[in-house]
Parts: structure tokens; C-alpha cells; sequence
């Protein structure tokens, strides 16, 4: 990465950073010039919706942590403390809860993009792996962050959820009175949850930026699966995805305020309102929405071992998701037989979100197990997939794609009409 | 224009899977199939804001009814400013109840009037004195309960009109207990706390039970969220703002893009 | 940008128009949002709700102080004798490293109010003790007077005197 940087200037004080720290250099070469494919559509903007997710979460946080308790004696009213007595503590704090819904969404989208148009296929396998971490320690601070207001449902989904490690045989007990400091969910359990609640979202960043490094070495994906060509291919990012990306946070940013100011408690449990009793266990246990697949996926399984078993399954198969689809091809654009699958398979996961939100009984349980097992199948038939398909031709590149296109994809300004290369002429 | 349609179908069946999760919108209250009594909320809506009015009888209901048993631990008597009362009305209320202070020179704790800056004091000690009172169940802090049950105020309000006089056929109540429409379970240990005319309104409002059980729920929203107001007026800016800036970038992008192809 | 050839197709005033609204837009989204991350360390409201308080003078005798807690620091009320009313009106100006009349200290000479940190480094005075019977303070050796100033000592100014008001005869508001 030494040598002659994109970036050249004749201002000295720049030239003097330049040589000693070439940040400039940096930049420029990463988020200005940077060569990205010219068709991306908008499903390409999850990842920066993302970071600035990322960020708001750790700057709401940080302001938060301000003022919050870490006492299970405190913790609750400290938190009416800044919804009621805080400036702007209410609106701090529905930010962040609220946040960390919206970040799950994006990333949700951002995952099922990659699985679409094949992001996870080689040379992006370790990009992919990243993406998995990432959403793993996403998943792991959530859990966290939930207990930390003390409520019910934050006192009763930690016992239920630490509870599971004790189905590991022989050391599960020890590492379910390790991970809780005592002999229930209490004081030892809160205050560490709250280190590291505050610790991993700098870790993620960490990750976050490796991600990005393996992104920046083979750069994105796009629409159509097929590779730069070359610079016919792509365009800067700075313009073109910058301000692109500038709008879609416009978009992301009315749906998020629609939710903050005026449905702040939608996806919320009115039973964490209550302050938390380790007594009186409520009725219906249910964790925040974006774990409700891996839950019904857990509970489906009538034995304790196998259903923890199967629920980390669920989402340590998505390593192996490079290697199970043995298709060339890596756009569902043109894998018909996938495509069917792929939907089917984001159908399912929604059918297994509402199951999760049930109690398991009844035909809830019967749906849930099929759910469970529709699944795991889509990946062991998708190896089948990829050998027996019969795709559709691919373009020849993404230029010349781009040129033919109906405006297909919102890669380009309003839609190029056919005939496209005179219209370039007409314009000048 | 096809790709559109995908998108709307495909967040149509989401919605529709993820309406289940969205169970505090729904009039139900848990556990019965009985859907909720409904009135029409001041406070409801994008632009809605308290009925101070109202919120001042709401106040006087909680405090000759319902704290004998109920705290309200979160409400400081700083924070009745809020719903329209005067400083010097204020001070009264809060000079009317003693809260413990100390310790004096002496090394003794000492009660001592109220002052703005307190809280509203629990009527028992802690929950075993409050289970003691109360054949052993446990009347619970309403500062918050306006967002703790599904069905917010609502649920509120049709808990405080669902009483019936007798279990229906077939059901036994349990010693103490009362028979209630919209509780969980249908029983309740908490016995019908209003009637008609179960308060005298300083404002000369009629006192009608409704009356009463929908004053009382305002109150207690005000008290779970007041900020709500702010949070609503905020919301109507920052949403405008968004947009108007939505459509700016929107016209930058189109513009930075234009000379592609 | 746009690298046209030759003439602008583009109409440059209506395009930098939108530059310059998305940046000024920029701009104020960016103040909007930052003041409450700023804002929300500014003391809250029930901190703001101690901010002042009432203090009741009826216990005290001629001759007596107490202390109370007024915004985490210590306050002194004395009820002053007649004698040190007298001393503390006769002090001559150039006397006084810091000036400032009694007068203007206590606007009801019977009662000295003062905010019981010293001006040196912050220790907190004894009361009646030190050369000129006010405050003396122990950490360097600082001596106040009747009036609560500043006569020998490292300390560079007199013990400040919050803010108060009389609600009536025997009832204070400080802050």
C-alpha cells in the first residue's frame, strides 16, 4: 500500500501530514476514488446504514451510561431517571432501544442481500465470515444490553437464555454459576453484563473495520454476480455512493424517527416496565423480536441439549453457506430453481419469527418444528442446487449490461432507456 | 414498476407475519378474550396532548382512592407543575404527607413535611408490610402501570369499569377475591375501587364512574410518559425537517448520477 | 463531477442551489442533533430541583450558627451578636486584602450568611476561632472576620455570600 497514493496536493501543511501519516492518501484512496460497480441498487446501502447504526448506538450509549446504574437495587429507576429527569433523557433512551431494532433490520437486509446475490461466494468467504462475527456479537450486546434496565422480561430472558449452557454435559452447571458470578441471575450478573455491554460494540468496530479491509480487496459485489472487468465496470465512490448513501439515510432516518417519537415502545415488552422479580415469573417469556427465529428454532427441539444444539446450528451454518452452494453462478437473477428457494427460505424465517413469539403448543409447535426443519433443508439441498441448475446466460459485463439495461436496477440516474449509448451521445 | 411491486409485496408479508409482535397495539388484554373497553384519548394520536383538566381530577382520584394501597414512586411533587398545578398548590400536597430525613445532630432519623423536591411516599413500608395489609397480595406502584400491561390505558380504564357484581356460571371465585372482566385469570383480589360519585370533583365535573375511571387512566398515562407531549411535538419537527432534507439529497443524487450512460 | 464536454447542460445556478440547501440542511440536522448529546450533561431536574433551598431561622439563637448542605457545599447561618455586628461595621476599608462593607454582605446585619468553603484551596473553615473571631481555617491559616473577609492568610478573597432572600421573618431561600 506504499508508493504513489491517488491523492496529490500542493497545499503544505497536507503534504507534511501526508508524508508522515498518509491519511490523506487513505481516504482518497478508500472512499473517494475507490472503484465500486456502477449497478448497484439499493439494496447495496444496508452496509453504511449499518456503520452509522453502529455509531449512533455507541454515542447514545456513551451519553447514557452517563447516568445509569449498574445496581440491580438502582438500575430500573436510574433509567426512570433519564426518561423523566434527564434533558432529553427520554429521547436518549428510545434512540438507543429503538437503535438497536434498527440496526437488526438493516442487518437482517443486509444478510439476506448477500445471500441473494451470492456476496458469500468466493473470493468473499472471509468477508462473509466477518459478516457472521459481526452479527454474533451484535447478537451477544443486544442480549446484554436488554438486562440492563432490570426489568421483567430483562431479569427472566437472562436466567432463561444463561440457563441454556447448563445442557452442555458434565461442565454445563459450572459454566451457567461462572457466567451469572452467584447461584441466580443477580447483582454479579448485571454488573458484568454492563462491562462488557460496553466493551463489545468497540470490539464490533474492530471487526467492522477487518470487514471492510477484505471488502476493499476484491470490492463489492453487484446485482448481476459477475466481476469487474475493469473500469469501464465501475465508477468512484465519491460521488455517485456517497450521495447515495447520503439519501438512503434520509429514507432510513424518517422510518427511524416515525418509530422514536411516535411508536417508541411498539416492539417492546410492557412487562419490562415492571420492575424485575425474581419471584414471580411472567406468563409469557419472549425475547426482543430479532431473536425470535433462533427462539422457536430452540424450542422446537422437545430435548434440552439438542435444541440449544440446534439453535446454534441455526446460525454457525451460515459458515459453511460458501461451500453447501456449489453453484458458479452467484446471482439469484439468474438461478431460477435458488431463487424459489431463497424466497421460501425468507418466508420461512418470518413464519419462525412469529412462531417464536408464541406459546409452544398446539399448532404452533407442530409449525414450528416443520419451520425448523424447512430450515436446516434449504442448506443441505443447496449443494444439489448448484450441481443440477440449469441458470440463465449471464451478461458479458457489467458495462455492457448496464448499457442494455431497462433500468432494471437503480444503479443509474432515472433509468436508462434502451438505445442507451446514442441517448450519451444526444447529451453532450 | 415490477421491482416496486416485489418490494411492497414483500414488506406487505412481512408486516403481516410481524403483526403478532406488535401485541401492545392490540385492544386485547392478555390472557382474555374479552377485547377492551375504548375511549377516545386527548393524548392519542401524533398531535395529541394531555387534558390538563382532566389530568388535575386524575390526580385527585389516585390520592383520596387509589394511595391508600398504590404508590406512585416516580411522580416528585415538583413533577404536579407539569399537569397545571400552582407552586403554592403544589407545596400543600407535598406538605401534607411526612417523609423520614435525617440523621439530626443527634445522630436520629426524623420525619419530616414533604417539599417539592420529594417523591410521592409508598403507603407501606416495603412489600411484606403491603402483602400483609392486603390478604397477602401485593398492590403494585402505578407510576408505570400505563405501560406495563398490554393495552396501556385502556386496559386501565376497563380494569376500573370491568367489575361484575357475581362470577358468572360456572366460575368460583377464590376467598377475597372479585370477579373482573378484563384481568387476567377473571380473578382479582383488588376489590371494585370506584363507584359513581366515589369523588367529589373540585371543578364540579359529574362524577360518573366512567368519568372517573377514564380521569384516573389519563393521570396514570401522564404519569408512566410525561413526556409525551414533547416527545410528539419533537417528533412532527424532526419528521418534517427529514423529509424536506429526504428530498433535497433525493435531487442531489439524481443530479451527481444524471451524466451516467 | 459531471465532466461534460464543451457547453453546461446542467443549469449551475439550480444545481449549486441543491449543494447548498443539502449542506445548510446538513448543517442544521447536525446542531439538532448534537445539542441534546450536549445538553443532556447539563444538571437534571432533580438535581435543578435542589438548587435551592428553604431554611428555617426560629431555632437559632443570638450567638448560635448552623450549617446546612445547599448544592453539595457546606453553608454557614449565624446569628450575630451585637458585638460582632459592631466590629464587623468598623472595619476600615484599607484594611481588608479583599474590600466590601458589612452592608453589602449582610443586609440584615442579625444574620451572616456564607458559603463555608475557603477561598485558598477549598478546606472548610471553623467557625468563632482565628485572630479576628470569625473563621479560621486550618489547612493554611486563613482568618476571616465577623464578616466572613478576609484579613490574614492565603486566601485571596472574602467567604462568598450566596444568593438569598428573606420569605419572611424567620424563613431564608438560598439559591
Amino acid at each position: 500500500m506504499s508508493g504513489h497514493s491517488s491523492f496529490q496536493t500542493n497545499n503544505p501543511v497536507l503534504k507534511w501530514i501526508e508524508y508522515r501519516l498518509p491519511i490523506f492518501g487513505f481516504i482518497n484512496d478508500s472512499l473517494v476514488v475507490y472503484p465500486t460497480p456502477k449497478n448497484l441498487n439499493y439494496w447495496w446501502n444496508m452496509g453504511s446504514l449499518a456503520g452509522m447504526m453502529l455509531v449512533l448506538q455507541i454515542i447514545t450509549g456513551v451519553v447514557l451510561a452517563m447516568h445509569y446504574t449498574p445496581h440491580a437495587d438502582l438500575a430500573f429507576a436510574s433509567t426512570e431517571h433519564i426518561m423523566r429527569d434527564v434533558n432529553y433523557g427520554w429521547m436518549l433512551r428510545y434512540m438507543h432501544a429503538n437503535g438497536g431494532s434498527m440496526f437488526f433490520i438493516v442487518v437482517y437486509i443486509h444478510i439476506f442481500r448477500g445471500m441473494y446475490y451470492g456476496s458469500y461466494k468466493a473470493p468473499r468467504e472471509l468477508l462473509w465470515w466477518l459478516g457472521i462475527i459481526i452479527f454474533i456479537l451484535m447478537m451477544a450486546t443486544a442480549f446484554m444490553g436488554y438486562v440492563l434496565p432490570w426489568g421483567q422480561m430483562s431479569f427472566w430472558g437472562a436466567t432463561v437464555i444463561t440457563n441454556l449452557f447448563s445442557a452442555i454435559p458434565i461442565v454445563g452447571e459450572a459454566i451457567v454459576t461462572w457466567l451469572w458470578g452467584g447461584f441466580a441471575v443477580d447483582q454479579p450478573t448485571l454488573n458484568r453484563f454492563y462491562s462488557l455491554h460496553y466493551l463489545l460494540p468497540f470490539v464490533i468496530f474492530a471487526v467492522v473495520f477487518i470487514h471492510l479491509w477484505a471488502l476493499h480487496v476484491h470490492k463489492s459485489n453487484n446485482p448481476l454476480g459477475i466481476d469487474i472487468k475493469g473500469p469501464q465496470d465501475t465508477i468512484p465512490f465519491h460521488p455517485y455512493y456517497t450521495v447515495k448513501d447520503l439519501y438512503g439515510m434520509g429514507i432510513f432516518g424518517i422510518i427511524f424517527a416515525w418509530l422514536l417519537f411516535f411508536a417508541p415502545n411498539l416492539l417492546g415488552e410492557p412487562d419490562n416496565y415492571i420492575p424485575a422479580n425474581p419471584l414471580v415469573t411472567p406468563t409469557h417469556i419472549v425475547p426482543e423480536w430479532y431473536f425470535l427465529p433462533f427462539y422457536a428454532i430452540l424450542r422446537a427441539i422437545p430435548d434440552k441439549l439438542f435444541g440449544v444444539i440446534a439453535m446454534f446450528a441455526s446460525l454457525f451454518i451460515l459458515f459453511a453457506l460458501p461451500w453447501l452452494d456449489t453453484s458458479k453462478v452467484r446471482s439469484a437473477r439468474f438461478r431460477p430453481v435458488y431463487k424459489m428457494l431463497f424466497w421460501a427460505f425468507f418466508i420461512n424465517c418470518f413464519v419462525l419469527g412469529y412462531i417464536g413469539a408464541k406459546p409452544p403448543e398446539g399448532i404452533f409447535l407442530v409449525v414450528g418444528r416443520l419451520s425448523t426443519a424447512l430450515y436446516f433443508l434449504f442448506f443441505l439441498v443447496l449443494p444439489f442446487i448448484g450441481w443440477f441448475e440449469r441458470p440463465k446466460k449471464l451478461p458479458e459485463s457489467i458495462a455492457t449490461a448496464v448499457l442494455e439495461s431497462s433500468g432494471d436496477d437503480g444503479g443509474g440516474g432515472g433509468g436508462a432507456p434502451d438505445g442507451a449509448a446514442a441517448k450519451a451521445e444526444d447529451r453532450g | 414498476m415490477v421491482k416496486f411491486a416485489k418490494i411492497l409485496a414483500l414488506s406487505a408479508v412481512a408486516a403481516l407475519f410481524a403483526s403478532p409482535l406488535f401485541h401492545s397495539s392490540k385492544a386485547l388484554a392478555s390472557g382474555s378474550a374479552e377485547p377492551l373497553l375504548e375511549v377516545s384519548w386527548s393524548h392519542r394520536g401524533p398531535l395529541g396532548t394531555f387534558d390538563r383538566a382532566s389530568l388535575q381530577r386524575g390526580l385527585q382520584v389516585y390520592r383520596e382512592v387509589c394511595s391508600g394501597c398504590h404508590g406512585l414512586r416516580f411522580i416528585a411533587f415538583r413533577n404536579l407543575l407539569e399537569i397545571g398545578l400552582k407552586e403554592a398548590e403544589a407545596k400543600v400536597i407535598a406538605a401534607e404527607y411526612t417523609t423520614m430525613d435525617g440523621p439530626n445532630d443527634e445522630g436520629e432519623m426524623y420525619e419530616r413535611p414533604g417539599k417539592l423536591s420529594d417523591y410521592m411516599p409508598s403507603p407501606f413500608d416495603n412489600e411484606k408490610a403491603a402483602r400483609a395489609s392486603n390478604n397477602g397480595a401485593f398492590p403494585p406502584d402505578l407510576s408505570l402501570m400505563a405501560k406495563a400491561r398490554i393495552g396501556g390505558e385502556n386496559y386501565i380504564y376497563s380494569l376500573l369499569l370491568g367489575y361484575e357484581e357475581e362470577a358468572p356460571e360456572g366460575v368460583t371465585l377464590a376467598e377475597g377475591m372479585s370477579y373482573n372482566r378484563f384481568f387476567p385469570g377473571h380473578q382479582i383480589a383488588m376489590g371494585p375501587p370506584i363507584d359513581d360519585e366515589a369523588v367529589e370533583y373540585a371543578d364540579g365535573t359529574v362524577p360518573t364512574k366512567e368519568q372517573i375511571a377514564k380521569d384516573v387512566s389519563a393521570f396514570l398515562m401522564w404519569t408512566a410518559e410525561p413526556a409525551l407531549e414533547q416527545r410528539k411535538r419533537m417528533g412532527v419537527k424532526v419528521i418534517l425537517f427529514l423529509v424536506v432534507l429526504t428530498i433535497v439529497l433525493y435531487g442531489v443524487k439524481r443530479k451527481v448520477w444524471a451524466d451516467l450512460h | 463531477m459531471a465532466d461534460s464536454t464543451g457547453e453546461d447542460v446542467h443549469d449551475p445556478s439550480r444545481r449549486d442551489f441543491l449543494y447548498v440547501a443539502a449542506a445548510g440542511l446538513g448543517v442544521v440536522g447536525t446542531a439538532g442533533f448534537v445539542w441534546p448529546l450536549v445538553d443532556q450533561m447539563n444538571p437534571s431536574q432533580d438535581v435543578l430541583a435542589l438548587s435551592s433551598i428553604e431554611v428555617d431561622l426560629s431555632g437559632i439563637e443570638v450567638g448560635q450558627s448552623i450549617t446546612v448542605s445547599w448544592r453539595g457545599k457546606p453553608v454557614f447561618i449565624r446569628h450575630r451578636t451585637a458585638e460582632e455586628i459592631e466590629t464587623a461595621k468598623g472595619v476600615v476599608m484599607t484594611d481588608l486584602p479583599d474590600p466590601e462593607s458589612d452592608e453589602v454582605r449582610a443586609e440584615n446585619p442579625e444574620w451572616l450568611i456564607l458559603v463555608g468553603v475557603c477561598t485558598h484551596l477549598g478546606c472548610v473553615p471553623l467557625g468563632q476561632a482565628g485572630e479576628y473571631n470569625g473563621w479560621f481555617c486550618p489547612c493554611h491559616g486563613s482568618h476571616y472576620d465577623t464578616s466572613g473577609r478576609i484579613r490574614k492568610g492565603p486566601a485571596p478573597t472574602n467567604l462568598p455570600v450566596p444568593a438569598y432572600v428573606f420569605l419572611d421573618d424567620s424563613n431564608i431561600k438560598i439559591g
